[in-house]
């Protein structure tokens, strides 16, 4: 084994880890593609909130389970816990084991600079931000443990990071295991700075077609805020709980979980009964599309009435839908990519995402650089659409506006 | 072709990579197993820094008598460079990637001289 902590690295003695550095040659992509002439959105970014826990759980309500939770940790389990807990790869992927050895400054949150810091590198402007394990309390048994940590979160993250960054964004977690509570979530945060939607976990084991959820619906349509449905995987499923291996329970259970949510989504309506919600579909990639499109369309004309709601084919409504782009399939073939996005509407429905930094991660020239897409096209998805979808008011890295600035001096 | 001073051969123990940069190239040069090994410091899938990762042995399922699957193990003499990015794994001697040989790290010679390691541009 070749893994010494500091012999492998840019150099031998660096006991620290550096965003900047690491993503040196995104930076590089970002200046010789001129980024600084729009704007990038990434859509689906995360944090790693664990390392601010004790902050978060400060904001629990209830003593008792803020005394649980203060002590008991937010980690995931080792290797036997029951999320299997190698998706880092053993190391492969170094942002893992060493991005807590990376300084930050005293005055600014340390998650608000570890976001400048990646997405000033990659050339992206604002960000719409996720946790990372905390995706996962949608599987907790107790549903009343998973509402009380997702207000904990979502007010530690409005009043600690949203508040200072308007290039910070989020669509806020929603604890689907108790409707009541999602609707109070929306009425309570709707409103707050840098909140520009909400977001359903996939691994929810609740229907969304649920009468219990129709409140929550009306009051995002009200609002004009979309919703999100989150892929996710849990090795507790019991397809995926056949599986031995991270690579299977991942492959699928990203898509899986959407495909159901969707399915359920489409079947009973809910684009006719919400017509101005809309609805955000989040790492699951793009091969899923044509093939549920052309699923649940061949279905369709033999069934309709058992979809009794649909005015038109199921990939109609899915046409109209949003997507993010990561991880985007960059198959050896590509046609199929192309016929993708051809199939669902792209240039105006797909939405750019990054999941930095995870490991499957994308930067904006996996959207840039494809030879199907117009200029137009490629400037939608990495920004253009997500600015029409959440109203943004476009505030750009700082870079950007310098960059600009000396070429408008040079041009005189 | 040029050829370019990295450091001493002291300088660079096993296990170690220095990365220098040389006619706007930046290049890893690996001293692993003894030998010595230079990439471009550019992976072909996204544009990652490929030289600043692990270094790792292949993974061998090991697969006994009537197909049954015994276990696992590493193939120390298969070591592969991974990128820190996206964990692409190539191999350390070619430089191609594991599962797509037309995936390529762009290689480099490397010499030894009077104690000191270069790298031919």
């Amino acid at each position: 084994m070749t893994f010494t902590a500091g012999s492998h690295l840019f150099e031998p003695s660096r006991a620290d880890f550096d965003s900047e550095q690491h993503l040196a040659n995104a930076r590089q992509q970002a200046f010789a593609r001129n980024y600084q002439d729009f704007l990038i959105v990434d859509v689906d970014s995360h944090h790693y909130e664990t390392e601010a826990f004790q902050e978060i759980a400060n904001y629990i309500e209830d003593p008792v389970l803020r005394m649980e939770a203060k002590y008991q940790g937010m980690a995931r389990g080792g290797i036997t816990s029951i999320d299997g807990s190698y998706q880092e790869m053993t190391g492969r992927v170094t942002r893992y084991p060493m991005r807590r050895r990376e300084a930050t400054p005293p005055t600014i949150h340390r998650d608000i600079t570890l976001m400048r810091r990646w997405m000033d590198s990659m050339g992206v402007d604002m960000a719409c931000m996720f946790p990372t394990p905390m995706l996962n309390i949608a599987t907790c048994p107790r549903a009343e443990v998973e509402t009380a940590l997702a207000r904990a979160y979502n007010r530690w993250l409005c009043d600690n990071v949203l508040s200072e960054e308007p290039r910070l964004t989020s669509m806020l977690y929603l604890p689907f295991n108790e409707p009541e509570a999602c609707l109070k979530m929306v009425e309570e945060f709707g409103d707050r700075k840098g909140v520009i939607g909400f977001m359903v976990t996939a691994t929810h084991y609740k229907a969304n077609n649920d009468n219990a959820y129709m409140s929550t619906y009306a009051a995002l349509q009200e609002r004009g805020l979309p919703l999100g449905f989150h892929a996710a995987y849990t090795w507790s499923d019991r397809s995926t709980a056949l599986m031995n291996r991270f690579i299977s329970v991942h492959a699928l259970g990203f898509v899986w979980h959407n495909m159901v949510h969707m399915t359920n989504w489409i079947v009973n309506g809910m684009p006719e009964r919400f017509p101005r919600l809309k609805t955000l579909w989040i790492e699951s990639g793009l091969a899923w599309v044509p093939f549920l499109m052309q699923r649940l369309d061949n279905e369709f004309m033999m069934r309709s009435s058992d979809a009794p709601l649909l005015k038109r084919k199921p990939s109609d409504y899915m046409r109209e839908m949003f997507f993010t782009s990561q991880p985007m399939e960059m198959v050896d073939n590509r046609e199929a990519l192309a016929l993708t996005f051809k199939m669902m509407n792209a240039e105006s429905q797909l939405l750019y995402s990054s999941d930095y930094p995870h490991w499957d991660m994308d930067l904006p020239s996996t959207i840039y650089d494809l030879p199907f897409l117009s200029e137009d096209g490629k400037r939608s998805i990495l920004g253009g659409n997500a600015e029409r979808l959440f109203k943004l008011t476009p505030a750009y890295a700082p870079w950007k506006l310098e960059r600009r600035a000396a070429q408008a001096v040079a041009a005189q | 072709m040029s050829e370019c001073y990295v450091c001493k051969v002291e300088e660079l123990a096993d296990g170690d990579v220095r990365i220098v940069k040389e006619s706007g190239i930046e290049i890893g040069v690996i001293h692993q197993g003894g030998a010595y090994y230079a990439y471009q410091n550019l992976c072909p899938h996204q544009g990652g820094p490929a030289c600043e990762g692990l270094r790792l042995p292949q993974v061998v399922d090991v697969i006994g008598e009537g197909g049954l699957f015994v276990g696992q193990r590493f193939d120390e003499a298969d070591m592969h460079i991974v990128c820190p990015w996206h964990g692409y794994e190539y191999h350390l001697t070619s430089g191609e990637h594991v599962c797509n040989a037309a995936l390529k790290l762009r290689k480099f010679e490397v010499s030894t001289r009077d104690g000191g390691i270069y790298v031919h541009v």
